[in-house]
């Protein structure tokens, strides 16, 4: 292994410009002329607007416009849309509700943006937006999705009767059936996956600028994907064709899913700068993503696991209902389906499984992929089931789990997934090693001294990332394909760019992708560098999430160097004089084999482009190539985390002692970034566990709509992590990488009610388990404790 | 408007400001220095930390007219122009302490600050502690702790960091 090739920790080349303050974000960016936008927004769950009387904001100082949905309207801006078609069990479409980028008529959720300002400043536009004057009148509201599909229950879109927005189902209802009525033993469990605010620390923004003499518009957004966001832009909205709109998502500061979505605030900046003919710039304050930026997770589910008497897994029968909150994001459908029910068959050999999942609209902010998207509410059903199983028949979870595990790959789910490689137990057992689980006995009574109760928790978890072979998804619903594209360019004097449609925002390819290159090539990693981020700059690409960017982005990029790699030969083979087929090329040299003859990689570089030593009719001058690389199947990483807790008997307090992680992501190009992408992973999944919640009143208002009541995860919430690597590759890209960056938050929240069930015994805990949530289930065990004496 | 006058990373720099004005305000739209980051609205998450007077604030809490004479020092003049960067931000740079880079100005503000005040070792519990005010999402704070154990250990050895003077 070189200092700098695949499976070395270097230090990330992008980091010189963030430590230094020189990162530049969508706010950072600074166009001439530009003009500022504050949005209007509702502050009731649901309301009609009666009218909007917008001539005093006119009137105030600096205010360029203000305009609203009809004028959106009229200008025949479309609607936003969500890009994955579910069908119900009963053959009929998603009832999928017009979501226009300022609403007309009535207002869904509180939040939904009715105008916007734009000012010379913020100040102003600000002071303005607050004299808009919209008459309202308020409507009932709906925002608990377990009451949404109740006889009575404020009816949100006419599309959809009983806000039901699809009847999903997958797998064999019968055979499942059949058997459960055969098992010695089932576990059943109501389960609730709260609902979380991704909150990047980088607030969402845009910034739009229109040329009316080339007719063309140009977005710098915090966007994950900026080619989907152009196609959707473009094709759906209909802002302006495809080649008349660039998309630069430039520095951006954290995404975990709430930046692949297509949102309100980017298509009427767009829309607003072509109105003013100046620039226009929105920043989201943080109270206003909480308003805005999709959320995640929030489900409702009951769950049943069917066992034999020595606690083999016969079936599994699942009930969810998922909120998608008051619109249908970009993506919004797929995450409660096919990222969802085809995951419930964990790491394990379950013959039977049968998924319902209702999906309905609330009174909500959208619901879409929030890190993980669909596999940590998976994971959790599955390892919360299993591990009450376990205690429910006496047996010790680890065993029960691996009595379970599937052994032999390729392994077919009854839930579409095929498993291509894996080895559940040698994560299981290297994580038990790691986390001195032998030693476990004697840190609980140890703790017991000090008046805490310690308890462990497992999660074998398993995700399927990669995603995704576009024929696949295709069938299952999804409106693009999801494969990647890579470009390089081998400049005259051998340095190289690779251009890449997935996009950094924290991961680092900057950093890895030159790390493959270098290797490959055999040139300096100096010599590297990665572009990404611009639509004018990369060739169509489809972006970063769903751990996607090293099994399909690098790919890519790996097929487009076997091209670069044959055309160099074809070349060194003229400069040489040679046969192309006797050609070798290793560690950065061509050579002729059997003789001494070689050139080296800037040589031939230079010599593809000079053209001197062949003709253009034999060969094409020049040194680039592209890929378009589609994978084979998903990836399926997985492995075993193991979280101790200590709670404080006194008080309900938890606190995380100890944690390990044992991880299969396959091939590993840099182990300091990969730790860095589990560390991150765990951090949210602890939060969801024992921090977040979005929390709703009755009335659809946002409780918990800022730092100050939304617990993020701090410093001190959280321990160091022992981490471990164990390794099958991925047979499904030429890399044999598998994907890390959802693994901690898909792991992490089952491990921790685990943990803490296991330490207060019982199994009644919602997360997120605050202090008062583990008091008042302690206080529940108690009372029966004592009742049963 | 009133003017207002202060010293930044060693200049000296004046301007004028609505009286709303925030000081992370004057530094990344009056003299565009967007190394400050602003992450929040109840000064919660420390993205917009920076010195004054040599003492770590969140410039999102303060106005700059305020600061009238005051010498504030924010991330893009910790190191000299190109000088060897200052040994926190070697230590987050060496222990990938940063991902999306979003809340990495305000963790090495904070951090400094943490050693001037609690010394050059020291150790997991306290530098958790006293990161309380600063929120990062993408790290999970592991590489963060120990990059400011190993900057604070490198501030004692080395180069004398640039200070505001207090
Ligand atoms: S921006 Fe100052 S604390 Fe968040
Ligand atoms: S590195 Fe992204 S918020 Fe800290």
């Amino acid at each position: 292994m070189s200092a700098t090739g695949i499976g070395a920790p270097v230090r990330r080349k992008e980091d010189l410009r963030f430590i230094t303050g020189k990162g530049q974000y969508t706010d950072d960016v600074v166009r001439p002329g530009e003009t500022r936008a504050v949005f209007v927004r509702s502050p009731h769950a649901r309301a009609r607007i009666k009218s909007i009387d917008v001539s005093a904001a006119m009137s105030m100082p600096g205010v360029i416009a203000v305009l609203t949905g009809a004028e959106l309207a009229n200008d025949k801006i479309g609607n936003l849309i969500c890009g994955w078609m579910i069908h119900s069990k009963d053959g009929s479409p998603m009832k999928m509700a017009p979501h226009p980028a300022l609403a007309t008529g009535t207002v869904n959720h509180v939040g939904d943006a009715v105008a916007v300002v734009v000012a010379e400043t913020k100040g102003q536009a600000r002071d303005a937006a607050d004299q808009v004057k919209v008459d309202y009148e308020p409507l009932p509201a709906v925002a608990d999705p377990a009451k949404a599909q109740e006889h009575g229950a404020q009816q949100i879109h006419e599309v959809a009767p009983n806000n039901t927005i699809y009847q999903w189902h997958l797998g064999d209802a019968k055979a499942t059936d059949a058997a459960f009525a055969s098992a010695k033993h089932v576990t059943r469990l109501d389960i609730v996956n709260n609902r979380l605010v991704p909150n990047a620390i980088e607030p969402r923004a845009a910034l739009a600028e229109y040329d009316a003499g080339a007719d063309h518009l140009t977005l710098w957004n915090t966007s994950q994907n900026p080619h989907v966001a152009r196609l959707v832009i473009a094709a759906f909205v209909g802002m302006a064709p495809e080649h008349k709109l660039r998309v630069i998502a430039p520095d951006v500061g954290g995404g975990f899913g709430s930046k692949i979505f297509i949102y309100p605030e980017e298509v009427i900046c767009l829309w607003a700068a072509r109105k003013v003919g100046r620039p226009v710039k929105w920043t989201a304050e943080r109270s206003e993503s909480f308003l805005t930026d999709a959320h995640g997770r929030d489900h409702v589910t009951h769950a049943e696991l069917a066992l034999d008497g020595e606690g083999k897994i016969l079936a599994l029968r699942v009930k969810t209902i998922a909120n998608l909150g008051a619109y249908m994001s970009t993506f919004s459908s797929s995450i409660p389906t096919y990222l969802y029910g085809t995951l419930l068959s964990g790491q394990y050999n379950i013959p039977q499984i049968y998924c319902e999942v209702d999906a309905v609209y609330t009174n909500t902010v959208p619901v879409d992929a929030y890190r993980g998207a669909g596999r940590p509410e998976a994971t959790f059903v599955v390892e919360r089931l299993v591990e009450v199983a376990a205690r429910e028949m006496g047996i010790d979870p680890p065993e029960l789990r691996k009595r379970n595990f599937i052994k032999s790959f390729p392994h077919q789910t009854p839930v579409i997934m095929n498993y291509d490689a894996g080895d559940y137990q040698a994560s299981l057992r290297k994580a038990m090693e790691l986390a001195d689980v032998k030693g476990f006995g004697r840190r609980k009574r140890e703790a017991a001294r000090h008046g805490k109760l310690r308890g462990i928790g497992y999660s074998t978890y398993i995700e399927a990332c990669g995603i995704a072979p576009s024929q696949a998804v295709g069938s299952l619903g999804a409106g693009v394909g999801l494969w990647e594209s890579a470009e390089v360019r081998v400049n005259p004097t051998g340095t190289v760019e690779v251009l890449t449609g997935s996009h950094a925002h924290g991961q680092g390819h900057e950093t890895t992708f030159a790390q493959l290159v270098s290797e490959r090539l055999g040139i300096p990693f100096e010599n590297v560098s990665i572009v990404h981020g611009d639509t004018d700059k990369v060739q169509f690409g489809m972006g970063t999430y769903g751990s996607r960017s090293g099994a399909v982005g690098m790919s890519a990029i790996v097929k487009a160097l076997d091209k670069i790699e044959a055309k160099a030969k074809k070349v060194a083979a003229h400069m040489m004089e040679a046969a192309e087929n006797d050609i070798e090329f290793k560690d950065g040299k061509f050579t002729v084999a059997g003789t001494d003859k070689s050139a080296a990689w800037g040589d031939v570089a230079l010599n593809a482009y000079i053209a001197h030593k062949f003709s253009g009719q034999e060969l094409e001058p020049g040194l680039k190539e592209t890929s378009f690389y589609d994978p084979t199947n998903f990836t399926f990483p997985a492995g075993c985390h193991i979280c101790e807790v200590e709670v404080d008997a006194d008080t309900g307090n938890t606190e995380i002692v100890n944690w390990t992680a044992v991880d299969d992501f396959g091939t590993v190009i840099n182990p300091m970034i990969v730790e860095g992408q589990v560390h991150g992973g765990i951090a949210q999944g602890v939060g969801q566990a024992l921090l977040e919640g979005a929390v709703y009143d009755k009335d659809g208002q946002l409780v918990s709509g800022s730092f100050m009541d939304y617990s993020m995860p701090r410093a001190h919430n959280l321990p160091s992590f022992t981490i471990g690597l164990t390794e099958t590759k991925s047979p499904s890209n030429p890399l044999g990488i598998k994907g890390c960056g959802e693994a901690g938050a898909i792991a992490a929240p089952a491990a921790v009610i685990n943990a803490i069930t296991d330490a207060i015994g019982s199994e009644q805990v919602l997360m997120p388990a605050t202090a008062s949530t583990v008091w008042a289930a302690l206080e529940r065990a108690n009372v029966a404790r004592q009742a049963a004496e | 408007m009133p003017s207002v006058s202060m010293t930044v990373n060693g200049k000296a720099v004046s301007g004028n400001v609505e009286e709303r004005t925030l000081l992370v305000q004057f530094l990344r739209e009056h003299l565009r220095l967007t190394g400050t980051h602003v992450g929040c609205d109840t000064s919660q998450c420390g993205a917009c930390v920076v010195h004054v007077d040599g003492k770590s604030v969140k410039s999102c809490t303060l106005l700059a007219l305020a600061l009238e004479g005051a010498n504030v020092l924010t991330i893009e003049g910790l190191a000299e122009p190109n000088g060897p960067l200052h040994p926190m931000q070697e230590a987050f740079r060496q222990n990938h302490g940063l991902q999306c880079g979003y809340c990495t100005p305000g963790m090495i503000m904070s951090a400094i600050d943490i050693v001037r005040r609690k010394g050059h070792e020291l150790d997991e519990r306290t530098i958790r502690e006293e990161l309380d005010g600063n929120i990062c999402r993408c790290t999970g704070y592991h590489n963060i702790v120990k990059s400011i154990a190993a900057g604070a250990k490198a501030m004692a050895q080395g180069g004398a960091p640039r200070q505001a003077a207090e």
